[in-house]
């Protein structure tokens, strides 16, 4: 992997990984200069890289660049169909029926040609299955009840922020929603289950505290290696799943801060985990003004503190949820913030260097070919 | 005939030229853009068909009033503006 995409306020940029008497990361070019960037998805299957724009006054687009092309096609765009009536819904649903932003985009599996989903806000999961042209709302979880406990976290309305393809099935799915827990389905989307069971939500009433439909999980990630094991950055903590998001156990104790919102799983070993904390939901900075990505390697048990490279004063750069990646072999795994600092560890975070402290507000990045 | 003005800042994105059109509203004289120009329903419209948060429409030198049915009357002479809102950047 040798090139870095990254989603920011102000446009795409790619890094290259150069070699030679200065080796390191460098930006080599930048798209849509200006325009914000919400997603980025450099496919495997094909090398293709798709951006997602969040225009401001035109609302968002999808552009994908071929291999070797030099120009950026548009493509279609999640469109939600006309809503119905509330006696038709069966509840009166307060949610615009209208994308509001792409925010997950992943590639169906190396079986699935052409395949993509799409999660966005107000909370949809959307499939392509021709690279991006047309896009179709999956009605199988819209249309699940328990979108009626489902609320915003931050976003005005509920957000659909990842989306899990089993390695070992492309037909199986695992999405995770601010504030509408995880979902399982087998059969590309048609039904699906609610998998958030042990998820804890602090800032609902007591009683409802476990109510599965309610969960805030700010990222979810899938050990690609093992598949049943998954790690959530939650609102309230850290959990994590060895049975396919069937049950989640909470991780306690982490020091300095079980909050954040970017997680990272190695892809080889599902015991090894990447977090960049913040003191606190009311107070999303680095504690004490201490920068430090955790890592455990022993599957949440113990946590190791890592800031080599990292600014160890006054520093408050806060990585939002999509705005880290791991490279397929563990090795390389890259942080950004809102603040536009960039840094990335060749050694699985053992040492940081920073690529750039001067980019816009960093949404998202994705290593790529 | 009533004539339709798009912002520039459109046309790094896709050609939105002047359009003269029949219509006696402002969404039938949308409609008849989009025909021609489908494209371009998505930089203006949200996917409920109502007019996008942060896009200003002026008919003859009023502020759209009805930005969800578009319903607002033209006249034959009618000048209508589609430009950006001030916010939204």
């Amino acid at each position: 992997m040798r090139k870095l995409h990254v989603a920011t306020r102000k446009g795409l940029f790619v890094l290259d990984r150069r070699g030679g008497t200065r080796p390191g990361w460098r930006i080599s070019k930048v798209h849509f200069l200006g325009d914000p960037v919400s997603i980025v998805l450099p496919d495997p299957r094909d090398d293709a890289v798709y951006a997602g724009l969040d225009l401001g006054h035109f609302g968002c687009k999808l552009r994908r660049l071929d291999p070797g092309a030099r120009k950026w096609k548009e493509m279609g765009v999640p469109t939600y169909p006309e809503k119905p009536s509330a006696q038709e819904i069966g509840w009166d649903d307060p949610t615009p029926w209208s994308l509001m932003k792409l925010w997950a985009l992943e590639s169906g599996g190396p079986d699935a040609d052409g395949r993509l989903w799409a999660g966005t806000i107000p909370g949809g999961l959307f499939r392509s299955d021709d690279r991006g042209k047309s896009w179709e709302l999956v009605r199988g979880l819209w249309n699940r009840p328990e979108r009626e406990q489902a609320f915003g976290g931050g976003a005005d309305h509920p957000a659909l922020h990842s989306v899990c393809i089993d390695p070992r099935n492309s037909e199986t799915l695992r999405v995770a929603i601010s504030c509408g827990g995880v979902w399982t389905s087998r059969d590309l989307g048609t039904t699906w289950a609610l998998t958030a069971r042990g998820m804890r939500a602090a800032y609902l009433p007591p009683e409802q505290a476990y109510a599965e439909a309610s969960q805030d999980p700010h990222m979810m990630v899938q050990c690609a290696a093992a598949p049943d094991t998954l790690w959530v950055q939650h609102h309230n903590g850290i959990f994590r799943s060895s049975d396919g998001a069937r049950t989640w156990t909470e991780i306690e104790d982490v020091q300095p801060s079980s909050f954040g919102f970017a997680v990272a799983v190695h892809p080889k070993d599902p015991d090894t985990a990447w977090f960049v904390p913040a003191v606190k939901d009311e107070c999303r900075v680095p504690v004490k003004g201490h920068m430090c990505v955790t890592r455990t390697r022993d599957g949440g048990r113990t946590f190791e503190q890592l800031r080599n490279g990292l600014p160890q004063r006054q520093c408050y750069d806060l990585v939002y949820r999509h705005a880290i990646d791991v490279t397929p072999d563990g090795d390389t795994l890259a942080i950004a913030s809102t603040t536009g600092g960039l840094w990335i560890t060749e050694d699985g975070g053992d040492t940081w260097k920073a690529a750039s402290v001067h980019l816009p507000p960093v949404y998202a990045l994705r290593f790529g070919a | 005939m009533p004539s339709l003005h798009f912002t520039p800042q459109l046309e790094r994105f896709l050609p939105a030229p002047p359009a003269e059109v029949q219509a006696s509203t402002v969404r039938a004289a949308l409609e008849e853009v989009f025909r021609d120009n489908p494209a371009l329903r998505g930089y203006v419209l949200d996917d409920q068909g109502a007019l996008r948060k942060h896009v200003a429409v002026f008919v003859d030198g009023r502020r759209l009033r009805d930005k969800r049915g578009l319903g607002d009357a033209l006249q034959p002479d009618s000048e209508i503006y589609v430009m950006q809102a001030l916010s939204g950047g």
